[in-house]
């Protein structure tokens, strides 16, 4: 359980952080037009998940995007899509390889990162805040790299006590955004018509969490939590656990291959993981 | 005598009174009062604290048992309400702390009183029973026995599986220990079991207990007041360096159980009692249990799920320490990278001179200091990697 003080937030004030997947390879391959995909939301920030690079596409808070012809919807949703397109452009001169012909996964580890910071400014800006909560709008596959990166962005959310709510629009589910809205307590969604969806996204999504006490929201069903082994990739109901790196295996080992232990002995030296020291190409401390 | 004056005056009075609320003022340049900016000195703290946690392997699966002491000298109240009730607010604390970041470790209660020591609650998983437990045995009275505590502990640990470090960390009040025998035995004992042994003091350093840790290579410190206490406890929360030689590298079968289908009655083997819906279902002998992590009460699996594992893998695969970066005054870049990457919050100080920020040695992004804090003592993400 999250054990992050008790703090006061202003009733009727809530702030959004949407996550808007803007991966390329499946906006070309879906039928959902982009700019029909936007809703008029009160405090909002949006950050979009690109294939290459993450940034800060639109802030309510800051002083350039307020008063601007008035506050009308027109105005707003206009700032808006002009910068993503500077990021979509940007996003693509990023990038340099072609992928195999599955949609490649975009980078949600990097936006939920972006936004937890986000969040932590907001609770440093006084006693009385929004009360935050994030909304990812995906519909790229999971990523299986980013998995680590992923489950503790979802943990310090839950402890910071910030819901994550998620509307997956791809083909099959996500795993990810499963567990982050069942870990955190928010909702998750994968909407069955997709011509729908802002109805979607104002029924289910625009409540903010007072209401959601009173409504009746899509209750998580079937939330797989078994692992995976890390030698076949396979779903595993029973493992073998190593006790100095925790890699899961599916039958006995003498050795990990992950840091390199020997079992039932000993040992002599303390080594630290191989697979880390290949990832990050630090020197020791 | 203090508690006199306090007693007559009301209790706002008495918040300046004990908290001295000047001393958080200074003066700036131009002769104003500002309260003391902290930014920089929790910035300070913090890098300190990142100096002594290096990229060493560290002991997952640990065993850890509390040490109380519940002595006449704990009911002293230079610590208020009492020294005894500081204690018991901060081991709740750091009990539900050292859940959240050891899932598949397990802590035990040891309380001793009158100059014997029992065993408050067995090695268990779950952060309820513990503090339930504790809250209702709160009384002090008689001396306080290091060695009885020791034996007792020394005696328990030793049933634990040898891939389990195991740890002790003593919460002493009193200045003085009762012993049956000699304690340098019980400590030769307690080394030779490979047991790693941390004291906090609340009243004064003593040469047995620096004696203690010194031996075993546990750490030594005694608490100055509430707030240092809560750091001292808190910093026993994160795995300690691991001895490779004290624990023997092994498999552990563990069960990864799926939620019970909705609407399945069944009766819990923890409870007894009939549930609907709710709990996990155990893989080898498909008992009902009601939380997670838990041993399965008819066979003994070890049951977790994959987020506990997962809470551990920041351990493994850490971020490296951002660098300090003193930005030039007439640096063209700075004005073009002068929000912090991660809140988008100005990296300017007042006056529009740039404030003091770091940077991340792989990606290069700028943060500010309180992102940076955020980063390496919650998150465990560089967001600027991450996005990369």
């Amino acid at each position: 359980m999250a054990s992050a003080p008790s703090k006061l937030y202003s009733d009727d004030v809530s702030l959004v952080v949407v996550l808007l997947d803007t991966n390329p390879f499946f906006w070309s391959s879906s039928s959902l037009s982009f700019s029909q995909f936007l809703t008029h939301l009160n405090q909002v920030v949006v950050i979009a998940t690109g294939y290459n690079s993450c940034d800060y596409v639109y802030d309510s808070s800051s002083t350039g995007n307020q008063s601007v012809g008035n506050g009308r919807m027109p105005s707003l949703c206009a700032t808006l899509l002009q910068n993503l397109e500077e990021f979509m452009n940007k996003d693509e001169q990023l990038g340099k390889q072609e992928p195999e012909g599955r949609i490649a996964c975009s980078l949600l580890s990097g936006s939920l990162s972006m936004a937890l910071c986000y969040i932590q400014r907001v609770f440093r800006s006084g006693l009385l805040h929004p009360q935050p909560r994030i909304l990812c709008l995906q519909g790229s596959p999971d990523g299986p790299e980013q998995y680590v990166a992923i489950m503790n962005a979802i943990f310090s959310a839950q402890r910071s006590m910030v819901p994550i709510d998620s509307c997956y629009l791809g083909a099959q589910n996500s795993a990810f955004l499963q567990q982050a809205s069942y870990i955190t307590g928010g909702v998750h969604h994968k909407p069955q018509q997709l011509d729908g969806l802002f109805q979607y996204l104002l029924t289910i999504f625009g409540t903010d969490l007072h209401s959601r006490n009173f409504l009746q929201l899509p209750k998580p069903v079937g939330v797989d939590f078994r692992a995976s082994c890390f030698c076949h990739k396979n779903t595993i109901d029973m493992g073998y656990i190593c006790s100095v790196c925790l890699s899961i295996y599916c039958k006995h080992l003498k050795k990990c291959s992950t840091c390199g232990s020997v079992f039932g002995q000993a040992q002599t030296q303390s080594d630290e993981p191989s697979a880390t020291n290949r990832k990050r190409k630090t020197t020791d401390a | 005598e203090d508690e006199d004056d306090n007693l007559g005056l009301e209790a706002w009075e008495r918040s300046y009174a004990d908290d001295r609320s000047w001393e958080a003022l200074q003066e700036d340049e131009s002769g104003f009062l500002r309260p003391i900016d902290n930014s920089a000195f929790y910035h300070a703290q913090y890098r300190r604290r990142l100096r002594t946690t290096a990229r060493i392997q560290k002991g997952l699966i640990r065993y850890l048992y509390i040490v109380i002491d519940l002595s006449r000298a704990a009911a002293e109240m230079d610590f208020r309400p009492s020294r005894m009730a500081v204690v018991a607010k901060q081991v709740e604390a750091f009990v539900r702390e050292f859940f959240d970041q050891n899932p598949l470790s397990q802590i035990g209660l040891v309380t001793v009183k009158d100059g014997v020591a029992n065993c408050l609650t067995d090695l268990g998983g779950s952060p309820e029973s513990h503090i339930k437990a504790l809250m209702g045995k709160l009384g002090c009275s008689g001396d306080s026995s290091l060695q009885n505590a020791l034996d007792l502990v020394q005696g328990l640990l030793s049933q634990i599986p040898s891939y389990g470090h195991r740890e002790v960390l003593i919460l002493y009040s009193a200045l003085s220990t009762c012993d049956p025998g000699d304690i340098m035995e019980t400590i030769q004992k307690c080394k030779e079991s490979k047991i790693r042994c941390s004291v906090i003091g609340l009243s004064a350093e003593m040469f047995i207990c620096k004696h203690l840790c010194q031996d075993t290579g546990g750490s030594y410190s005694v608490a100055l007041d509430e707030s240092h206490f809560k750091e001292l406890i808190m910093e026993h929360a994160p795995p300690p360096p691991a001895i490779a030689e004290f624990a023997i590298a092994n498999l552990i079968k563990m069960g990864f159980p799926q939620r019970a289908g909705e609407g399945s009655i069944s009766i819990c083997s923890c409870h007894k009692e009939v549930k609907v819906g709710v709990g996990y279902t155990c893989p080898r002998c498909k008992a009902r249990v009601c939380e997670l992590p838990t041993d399965c009460r008819i066979c003994g699996l070890q049951l977790v799920s994959s987020p506990h594992l997962a809470r551990s893998y920041h351990h493994l695969f850490p971020i490296a320490p951002f660098d300090e970066v003193t930005p030039l005054l007439n640096d063209p870049r700075n004005r073009s990278r002068s929000t912090c990457f991660g809140c988008q919050q100005s990296l300017l100080s007042s006056g529009n001179k740039p404030g003091l920020y770091v940077a991340c040695p792989k990606c290069k992004k700028h943060f500010c200091l309180e992102c940076d804090i955020y980063i390496h003592e919650s998150l465990h993400n560089c967001p600027g990697c991450e996005s990369l």
